[in-house]
């Protein structure tokens, strides 16, 4: 599924726009070990994690990512988020924990296949 | 090319390995290789600036077959490189566990996405890590990997 599509559906906020309207998602990871991350995640995963600092982007960049949707309600700092548009890397938010998003999109992406 | 990393500098942990892979990309290294010698660099990266007393290098190497990865610093060096490697096994400050390091698991990560990797360390003097990781396009990999 698009990742346009999944931030329509599931009503996400969009803190870095999205660059590359194309990008689709290949399923999800949930996780706030950077390390877990990067041994595990898949490219084109999408990233659900309630860490909201500037590591995270280049995580998500070295992983490959779709994007990274961050949970709670947190929101990116200045050095994240700008780091983030310069790396083309999108940035997400909910206001839900990481249980109720992930199972929203587990639904969109595997169940209702 | 060669990166200067500073110890305690975490605000900019993982530009570097990020540029790395990049660089790599523009190089013409395929997509999945650029992968595994990013997250080789950005677990290097991270323990240099965490682990390290005075920072480090992180340098990258393309060779036609390979990427070769080194990260050398001059201290303190680890006292159990067995105990180091355990997963699962870290002496991550707190600081850096509140951000989601020190899972125990970046030596672990460096070896796993590493063809080779080898290590040495000595109390005092500093650590060098050195991983090579196999270029998958070019050919002579993916037939020794049989395809799996």
């Amino acid at each position: 599924m698009k990742l346009t599509e999944i931030i329509d559906r599931l009503s996400l906020d969009v803190f870095t726009p999205v660059t590359d309207a194309e990008t689709e998602v290949s399923g999800g990871y949930v996780g706030d070990l950077l390390s877990s991350v990067l041994a595990s995640a898949m490219p084109g995963n999408l990233w659900i994690t309630i860490q909201h600092h500037a590591n995270v982007v280049a995580v998500a960049q070295v992983t490959g990512l779709a994007a990274v949707l961050i949970v709670e309600g947190k929101r990116p700092d200045d050095a994240m988020r700008d780091q983030a548009k310069s790396s083309g890397v999108v940035l997400l938010g909910s206001t839900e924990n990481a249980f109720e998003v992930a199972g929203r999109l587990y639904d969109l992406l595997v169940a209702k296949r | 090319m060669t990166f200067h990393i500073r110890a305690g500098d975490v605000e900019h942990g993982g530009s570097a390995s990020a540029q790395i892979k990049n660089e790599l990309m523009k190089a013409g290294v395929d997509e999945l290789t650029a992968r595994r010698a990013g997250i080789v660099a950005f677990e290097g990266e991270m323990n240099l600036i965490v682990y390290s007393a005075d920072g480090g290098t992180l340098s990258v190497e393309v060779e036609r077959d390979a990427i070769l990865i080194e990260v050398h610093d001059t201290g303190p060096g680890i006292e159990d490189i067995d105990l180091a490697m355990t997963p699962g096994y870290s002496t991550a400050p707190e600081w850096a566990t509140d951000l989601g390091f020190g899972a125990g698991m970046g030596l672990v990560n460096m070896q796993a996405n590493s063809d080779t990797f080898e290590i040495e360390s000595k109390l005092g003097e500093g650590t060098t890590i050195r991983c090579r990781v196999d270029r998958w396009a070019s050919g002579r990999t993916s037939r020794e990997e049989g395809g799996s």
